[in-house]
């Protein structure tokens, strides 16, 4: 039986949840929860998923506290109460001979 | 209604602060608050780590595990991530390239310019489809 569980929306990407900053749904694997979140909320998987339906680069995904990367990647297990986290990846510098 | 980021005088000094004691390195963190449309009022901000090591100088990498500790907090005291905050050393207030292809949109960016002496210009951005338009600084 799939686990329910959290999706947090980090706020960039809330324009495509109507402004919800969670997403309650049914999954047995964070690849499922994603693909099924993709799936309610037109738009988002593109944000997230890149063709392949693996995390794009400039996003990270926590399960809990713990980084997707260091778990069992797409295919980690879920259990019911899991909170995944959508954390985007936050950037910059400054160009060398600008300005 | 256009965009503005209300940063109160206290948060505003904390973030100079933060950035002469980052000098000559880039800090970097996060504007914690609430929205109201384009509007964002900024309670709090949090310093975050920069994982970029080899060129601190003039990029940053804000630590996700950071971002997740900073969200979290900002739920459960009713808040948001409003915005971005980072230093540029030795360069203009002004978003480069590698801010803007690495930029999401509905944040405000909030870019501090800082030099030996000190803070020498801040200014606020926001992604308006694939480019950065300055935005309005309130108290």
């Amino acid at each position: 039986m799939s686990a329910t569980v959290v999706i947090r929306i980090p706020t960039p990407l809330r324009s495509y949840t109507n402004g919800a900053d969670e997403v309650t749904l049914e999954a047995d694997t964070v690849g499922q929860a994603l693909t099924t979140l993709a799936l309610l909320h037109e738009g988002l998987g593109e944000r997230i998923l890149d063709l392949d339906g693996k995390p794009r680069q400039f996003v990270n995904i926590f399960v809990g506290k713990a980084d997707l990367r260091t778990l069992q990647g797409l295919g980690t297990t879920l259990q019911a109460g899991d909170v995944i986290a959508i954390v985007p990846a936050v950037a910059g510098g400054c160009d060398e001979g600008e300005g | 209604m256009s965009a503005v980021l209300h940063l109160p005088p206290d948060i505003f000094d904390a973030l100079r602060t933060a950035a002469r004691q980052g000098y000559p390195y880039e800090a970097c963190g996060l504007l914690i608050g609430r929205r109201e449309g384009s509007v964002h009022h900024v309670v709090a901000m949090r310093q975050a780590r920069n994982l970029n090591r080899e060129r601190a100088h003039d990029r940053y990498e804000l630590d996700p595990a950071d971002y997740l500790t900073a969200e979290l907090a900002a739920r459960d005291a009713g808040q948001e991530i409003v915005g971005i905050w980072h230093t540029h050393p030795n360069h203009p207030a002004r978003p480069s390239e590698t801010d803007r292809a690495a930029a999401w949109p509905n944040w405000s960016y909030l870019i501090l310019s800082v030099e030996a002496g000190g803070v020498a210009a801040v200014t606020s951005w926001r992604l308006d489809g694939e480019a950065f338009v300055e935005e309005e600084m309130a108290s």
